[in-house]
């Protein structure tokens, strides 16, 4: 039987809105929650890279990695997370991508995020690729990867979620 | 800005504000620290067959590190002869030579002019006079070098006391030499001293890093409390020092019978499948680098477990690379625990770094107020000698950072 949340995009583009608005709202225990127990966020720095774990990435988060990053986050123990920058994010461009092996349903977007600190604006853009797994009446992400267009280049500290 | 000459903006115990903020003496420091002395441009495993290359700056020049046919490499402007294009604008890659693409001058891999369209066109031409500048290059236990300066002393003498440092930093391939693994590049708007002075500052590390302290397991978590371990900072000459935070993972060819610590379990049975005992040993020791720092004047610090390269790119602008390294030709296993470690605390997203950047701004910013009053302390703590155990807190490295740019800005 065909389930009516693998085929349609539109709840799909609900739930990354939804996601990106948890992340600018910095909720991040709520982000958490979204994940599916084998899950992976993944923010690669090789442009082409599929090989993310034999490579050098600024995140390959697992459950474990992505629960310490967010703790790192939320302690006030870290100054510049402490008063991190402001976020918004813009997501567009949604574009369905054949399914997973498994049956979950991947997507490609792309996402514009401006930060404000210390007086400045900083953009970040990258082209976000999903897999998303329905489960019951509810999406789970099993993987989230950022591919930042300027990954190669020299980025600036970040203490917020892309 | 400042009135003060060079010599008087460098005390024992304190520099002046003015270093981190004075447009002209930045440019006095482009000119008498990055084009005069021995400037860091790659590991050997960056370039490791015939025509591979690596772009990258010495102070704020662009240049292409190769290795030629015969295997010598070079460091070479990337800048035409004719009207100044980059010949080059890839990170690195393969070639035979290199073509630039405004009119075409094609230059061998040894940087000597081979040809150019209709050369006809000019009288009197040599095309022996229009190579491409090249710098001198020296290298040291698979780090590589380059300067300007003809008159320069060998590399040889100027890494004098920090080469045992450095022979006992590449112990950690484990058993294999060390290869790159990618890198993290970021910058920060401020001063590139701010970021020399960091590597040997462990004063530091249990304030800005406390919440990367807290994510770590009890057992890594004991191996960071070195404020009170027995650590130290040695100034080793020519504005090179160590700081040594623990000194149990100062060699880490010593040891070897030791108990393999529990969180290493895992990985050494997987090895195992593999590699004798003794290998898993040196392995697992290795994995997570070393218990030092080795600050190399002016660019490059040999870091724990990976290379912490700076560029100054202004007087308030520096880009940091965070190199990770791994084991040539060593397992797989170990290379992804070390890539993960790289990631836990380096880079723009790390649990370390942002922080970093984060003080070295606001000392940036800082800076600001004070005007000419207001002076840099560096008197903390003392240092190493034959006959003082010396301290790791201790400011050691940047009293000796300092006095070298002292001499070198005052020639």
């Amino acid at each position: 039987m065909t389930n009516i949340l693998q085929t349609a995009l539109g709840p799909l583009v609900e739930f990354v809105w939804m996601e990106a608005d948890l992340l600018d709202a910095k909720r991040y225990a709520e982000w958490l929650a979204l994940w599916a127990d084998d899950g992976k966020y993944v923010i690669p720095i090789d442009q082409d890279t599929e090989s993310f774990e034999d490579s050098l990435n600024f995140a390959y988060d697992d459950a474990t990695m992505r629960d310490m990053r967010v703790r790192r986050l939320s302690s006030g123990q870290s100054m510049s997370a402490s008063h991190a920058a402001q976020t918004v994010r813009t997501v567009s461009r949604f574009v369905r991508l054949p399914d997973s092996a498994r049956g979950d349903a991947r997507l490609r977007c792309a996402q514009h995020l401006v930060e404000y600190k210390f007086d400045r604006h900083r953009h970040y853009v990258a082209n976000v690729e999903w897999t998303i797994r329905s489960d019951g009446d509810k999406f789970e992400i099993v993987e989230k990867v950022v591919r930042l267009v300027n990954s190669e280049d020299a980025l600036a500290g970040m203490s917020y979620l892309l | 800005m400042t009135e003060l000459l060079p010599s008087e903006l460098v005390r024992d115990d304190c520099v002046h504000t003015a270093l981190y903020k004075d447009p002209e003496i930045f440019e006095q420091e482009i000119d008498r620290i990055f084009n005069r002395t021995w400037v860091w441009v790659a590991h050997d495993s960056e370039l490791p067959n015939p025509g591979d290359y690596v772009t990258t700056h010495v102070g704020r020049q662009p240049v292409i590190v190769n290795r030629d046919k015969q295997g010598e490499v070079r460091v070479m402007l990337n800048r035409c002869r004719h009207r100044g294009a980059t010949i080059c604008e890839k990170r690195k890659g393969n070639a035979p030579g290199f073509v630039c693409p405004y009119h075409a001058w094609t230059y061998g891999q040894d940087g000597a002019l081979k040809g150019l369209p209709l050369p006809k066109g000019y009288k009197d031409f040599d095309k022996a006079d229009y190579g491409l500048v090249t710098l001198r290059v020296e290298s040291y236990n698979g780090l590589i070098f380059a300067t300007f300066n003809e008159d320069a002393a060998p590399l040889d003498e100027f890494l004098g006391r920090a080469k045992p440092w450095i022979d006992l930093f590449m112990k950690q391939g484990g058993g294999y030499p060390i290869k790159t693994m990618g890198e993290h590049k970021f910058t920060f708007p401020g001063n590139w001293k701010i970021q020399l002075e960091n590597t040997t500052d462990a004063y530091h590390f249990p304030v800005v890093h406390k919440s990367f302290l807290t994510s770590l397991d009890g057992d890594t978590s004991e191996l960071f409390s070195f404020m009170k371990a027995g650590g130290y900072v040695e100034d080793l000459d020519n504005g090179h020092s160590v700081m040594v935070m623990i000194p149990e993972l100062v060699d880490l060819e010593e040891n070897l019978d030791e108990p393999i610590p529990d969180r290493f379990a895992e990985l050494a049975e997987d090895l195992r499948q593999d590699h004798s005992e003794d290998e898993v040993r040196k392995i697992v020791r290795a994995v997570t680098g070393t218990g030092f720092n080795v600050n190399l004047f002016p660019n490059l610090a040999c870091s724990m477990a990976f290379f912490r390269v700076l560029r100054p790119l202004a007087v308030d602008e520096t880009e940091i690379r965070h190199i990770a390294i791994g084991m040539d030709g060593g397992p797989d296993a170990a290379n992804r625990a070390r890539l993960r470690l790289h990631e836990h605390f380096q880079g723009p997203m790390g649990f370390g770094t942002p922080d970093d950047a984060e003080a070295w701004e606001r000392v940036q910013r800082g800076s600001e107020a004070g005007e000419d009053q207001m002076w840099i302390m560096l008197n903390r703590g003392e240092d190493k000698t034959e006959s003082n155990a010396g301290d790791v807190t201790a400011e050691t490295g940047m009293r000796a950072a300092y006095q070298m740019w002292k001499r070198m800005m005052t020639v």
